[in-house]
């Protein structure tokens, strides 16, 4: 339970932070609620920490038009309470609300979520179905990535060697379904399910945010939400385990994907708490 | 009285084994255990060269075995591992920070061999955990089986189930630290029983040994004397000349504490369909782990005794097997071989009630034992109950025909969501396991009394309840608890087995009295009056019929020498804790996901003296047997590694629990009590998991194993 020897550095603007993640074996520590735990496993075993939890530069959300900007140090906890998220984007309120516990949410950012990239986490298939587009920063300067783009795979994204998250920006969206099926409290997702629009995002059912594109076609050309639903495990791959195989996965999915866009559709009460 | 250790044991001021700072530790060098990866293979090499840090194999150690004959866990693994988290090396380091860098360096040669993994892979013996002994069965306890009780049944159900491993989870994980002192050796040790500990580590090591236990963070039956571990690391410090400490990780403790519970149980109900059951086989294999510990002794023993459960059965027949498999010990865990028992006759029960269209109440109201004491079959000596009248008021507290009423509106309506009911009546030996248990009572300077106790509480309260105790029978304000140290308490057995008040209540008891005896001589030399004119009042020792007199208070009486009393107690006999629980669970059936929605139980351990550490051993109990029921379980791979699962349960994933009282006494000890520290955990699980099933039951579903997980319950009903 203690990782490996390690540098550590504090850059103390996003500048700095990119010259130092220029160095080999440099990782980016944002709320350290997915790289710390992998370090102590000594799953990953970094040279340097470029720790940039504190560059308050990086930690704000604001209305640009139809947009909501994210900065990408954006706490989950800021996610749950701010009051632009909460009005224009409250499947991303919603979706945070769902991670880990109350010390999690106060540590894990928006930004930090969607470069981890786990397939089971929250709020970046929330992202994705919000249709984000990702704003990156590194050696060559800055680009924009959208979501749809930048999952590449299990803990796999489209950021290149050096290059940081800095903001999101995700359109202005208010029709939204949030199902998260766990065991337990405090659990990652055995499956969830996000919709915002016209938007269905699985979530845990492949080896990233997978969209539920079947059942998106089949909404659009006006089939009911009970068949759409039907078709929401189309395609995809999830893990088979012991405790949940991959039939009970997809299974679970179509419910899921049901109840949310019942929720979505305004058939069915909830809101955020 | 309110409990008077809480406080410091779940905020700051507890002082557990990772918090000892005693200045004979200073300069310490810290441990860790390079453990098998694999579960069963022949070690063709260790090469520690790489390793910046001491390095011991077995090869190090000059110490005796643990016991006789092949089958017997090695301190270190020799030639053979046979489970993932056997230990194979120490290393110790003086930077604890790279401990973990100098075991990785560690190399350590396998060849595999076939792993055994399941009771049945066991039973088959194509592949021998110890060749030379010609079978993995190392245990059978119980009778053989003629049949002839069923001959005249109407009805015979026959079911197999499976009672899953479990991992006791403390939240304290295993540490030590060990240092030599002028030839003798002191461990400071998270233990349930710290003169085991001693003795076995002493037996070891050749050399006398003082255990310390401090706070302990939890046990559950998992930290029951010394592991080999230990032994190791006292054996190293000796080597180095440096004391040692040692605490595994929480991955670790996953694999290499013991784990609990694991029997897959054939059984078989008769009776006539007015009800009667006429007859009971329970015949378990339990899968007793890598290495015997007490799933190959004392869990088979008390399945077969407490078999017939809280029913009177002409004919019970019980037989466990204790096999062994290439898996993490499996050793004894909050019931120890009863929980096991008490899920088998219950499910037999509802199986049984199904069969003949009876409801489960009915069928149990039925065959209820209704005089005692009573013997079963199996021969367990129940000494007093009153079993209808548990179950009586748990139905009537949960409203259980109202909830039947509903539970059928339900079904009619079509409601995804399916309501079921539980019951899970139970009996249970306590204080059945040890005998006997030391004390030592004194009334020093001031007044203050000071209790040793053999019993080593780890968090179920006993020092708040022994406090009770004294300062009432004594009448003095401020008493201190002291235990778990072998060179303050002469002798002990320890805590386990919900034996603590009735032994180690007994003896403090016991000891009290002769302090009162005692004091009342010295108190009537003193008041210069005969020792029959003398009595306590209010912690004043006056001369009798004159209240306004000058009396002797405590700290008069002992102000120029204390006084004491040394008892070693073992005048009483097991009692048979009983009780009803009612559980009413949510079933969505469209995702296969339970909630728990009520929770109701009479749990009835004798006389009461301290009701809130009752209600605390109440509700920890209940939510491990829930645990059970619905979400935990230790799987694993056909290759012997673990997988990945789910273990713990939290507040959110529980109800309020409605706690009924009753309190029926017994005459096998002075204090009239009996064991609650296992209670909820026994009765909660069937209950739990008959709810589950009963939800489902219009389904077709008669039998779910544990843990009722949502994918279970959806192909149950898909």
């Amino acid at each position: 339970m203690i990782p490996a020897p390690f540098d550590y550095r504090r850059p103390g603007s996003v500048a700095e932070a990119l010259e130092l993640l220029a160095s080999p074996g440099a990782a980016l520590l944002a709320g350290g609620h997915s790289l710390l735990p992998l370090m102590k496993l000594r799953v990953v075993s970094p040279d340097v920490l470029v720790d940039v939890g504190a560059l308050a530069e990086l930690r704000y959300v604001r209305l640009d038009g139809d947009t909501v900007e994210i900065g990408a140090l954006t706490r989950f906890c800021d996610l749950v309470v701010d009051p632009v998220i909460r009005e224009h984007a409250p499947l991303l309120a919603r979706a945070a609300s769902s991670v880990g516990d109350r010390q999690v949410r106060h540590r894990g950012t928006i930004g930090g979520s969607l470069a981890h990239a786990d397939p089971a986490a929250d709020v970046p298939a929330a992202v994705l179905a919000c249709g984000g587009v990702v704003m990156v920063h590194g050696p060559d300067g800055a680009r924009r990535v959208h979501t749809r783009d930048f999952f590449l795979g299990r803990c796999r994204t489209a950021l290149g060697l050096g290059e940081m998250i800095v903001s999101v920006r995700v359109p202005r969206q208010t029709h939204w379904g949030f199902e998260k099926f766990t065991r337990r409290a405090l659990e990652w997702a055995l499956v969830g399910v996000a919709v915002a629009g016209e938007s269905v995002v699985l979530i845990n059912m492949g080896d990233r945010p997978v969209r539920a594109g079947v059942t998106e076609a089949a909404l659009r050309q006006g089939a009911s939400i009970e068949q759409a639903a039907g078709l929401a495990a189309w395609n995809t791959d999830p893990v088979d385990e012991p405790h949940a195989s991959a039939g009970f996965r997809q299974h679970l999915a179509r419910v899921l994907t049901r109840r949310a866009l019942q929720r979505a559709a305004g058939r069915v009460p909830g809101g955020l708490s | 009285m309110a409990r008077i250790e809480d406080w410091a044991l779940i905020t700051s001021g507890g002082r557990y084994v990772e918090d000892v700072r005693d200045p004979a530790l200073a300069g310490c060098r810290y441990g860790a255990f390079v453990r098998s990866p694999v579960a069963h293979a022949r070690i063709t090499g260790i090469d520690g060269s790489a390793c910046r840090a001491d390095v011991f194999t077995a090869a190090d150690l000059d110490l005796p075995p643990a016991g006789r004959g092949p089958v017997v866990q090695p301190w270190l693994a020799r030639d053979v591992v046979r489970y993932v988290g056997e230990p194979v090396a120490l290393v110790v380091a003086d930077d604890r920070h790279r401990l973990a860098d100098a075991a990785a360096v560690v190399r350590v040669g396998y060849e595999p061999l076939e792993p055994v993994i399941g009771v049945e892979q066991a039973l088959a013996g194509e592949v021998l955990l110890f060749p030379e002994t010609g079978s993995n069965v190392v245990r059978v306890h119980g009778t053989s089986f003629d049949g002839a009780g069923f001959e005249g049944c109407e009805v015979v159900v026959t079911r197999t189930i499976v009672n899953q491993r479990l991992a006791p989870l403390p939240l304290e994980v295993r540490g030590a630290a060990c240092v030599w002192l002028a030839g003798r050796l002191v461990v400071w040790l998270p233990t349930q029983n710290a003169h085991a500990a001693r003795d076995l580590i002493a037996a070891a090591l050749g050399a006398p040994v003082r255990v310390i236990t401090p706070d302990v963070g939890g046990a559950f039956g998992a930290k029951m004397g010394a592991d080999p571990e230990v032994v190791v690391l006292g054996w190293a410090a000796r080597r180095l000349g440096r004391p040692i400490r040692w605490t595994e990780t929480r991955s670790e403790n996953l694999v290499a504490m013991t784990h609990g519970r694991g029997q897959r149980q054939t059984i078989t109900i008769g009776g006539r369909r007015d009800g009667t059951v006429l007859a009971f086989r329970l015949d378990a294999v339990q899968d007793a782990g890598a290495y015997p510990r007490s799933a190959a002794k004392l869990l088979p023993k008390f399945t077969c005794l407490m078999a017939a459960g809280a029913y009177r059965i002409p004919v019970v027949e019980a037989r466990v097997r204790a096999v062994l498999t290439n898996t993490t010990p499996v050793a004894s865990y909050r019931g120890a071989g009863r929980p096991e028992a008490t899920a088998a006759i219950e499910r037999a029960m509802d199986l049984f009630a199904a069969r003949i269209g009876m409801d489960p109440v009915a069928v149990r109201r039925i065959n209820f034992i209704r005089s005692f004491p009573y013997t079963t079959p199996t021969g367990a000596c129940y000494d007093s109950g009153d079993y209808h009248t548990a179950l009586d008021r748990v139905l009537a507290a949960g409203g259980y025909r109202e909830l039947r009423a509903e539970q059928e509106r339900r079904r009619a309506a079509g409601d995804v969501v399916a309501l079921g009911l539980g019951i899970g009546c139970y009996v249970e030996v306590t204080g059945g396991g040890g005998v006997g248990e030391g004390a030592r009572v004194v009334v020093g300077r001031g007044g203050v009394a000071t209790v040793h106790t053999g019993s080593s509480p780890h968090g179920q309260g006993l020092a708040s309840t022994l406090t009770m105790l004294v300062s009432h029978r004594l009448g003095v304000d401020q008493v201190i608890v002291r235990h778990g140290d072998t060179d303050l308490i002469a002798r002990g057995t320890g805590t386990f087995g919900s034996r603590s008040l009735q032994y180690g209540g007994s003896a403090v008891s016991r000891a009290v009295d002769l302090v009162v005896d005692r004091a009342r001589d010295r108190a009537a030399d003193m008041l210069e009056t005969a020792a029959g004119d003398v009595e306590l009042t209010a912690g004043v020792w006056r001369v009798r019929g004159a209240p306004s007199s000058r009396g002797l208070t405590w700290a008069e009486l002992c102000s120029a020498e204390e006084l004491a009393a040394d008892v070693w107690f073992d005048d009483a006999e097991p009692t048979y804790s009983f009780g009803a629980h009612l559980s009413v669970v949510e079933v969505d059936t469209e995702t296969g996901r339970v909630v728990l929605r009520r929770m109701v139980a009479v749990d009835d351990a004798g006389r009461v003296i301290n009701p809130e550490t009752c209600v605390g051993q109440r509700h920890g109990g209940l939510a491990q047997g829930i645990a059970q029921a619905l979400f935990e379980e230790v799987r694993h791979h056909p290759d012997g590694s673990l997988v990945d699962g789910c273990w713990g349960v939290g507040a959110s994933e529980l109800p309020d629990f409605e706690l009924l009282d009753m309190a029926t006494p017994t005459t096998r000890n002075p204090l009239g009590v009996k064991g609650i520290g296992e209670s909820g955990t026994i009765g909660s699980a069937p209950a739990v998991q008959n709810a589950v099933i009963d939800a489902l039951s219009h389904l077709g579903v008669d039998h779910l194993d544990m843990p009722a997980s949502p994918m279970r319950v959806w192909q149950a009903i898909s």
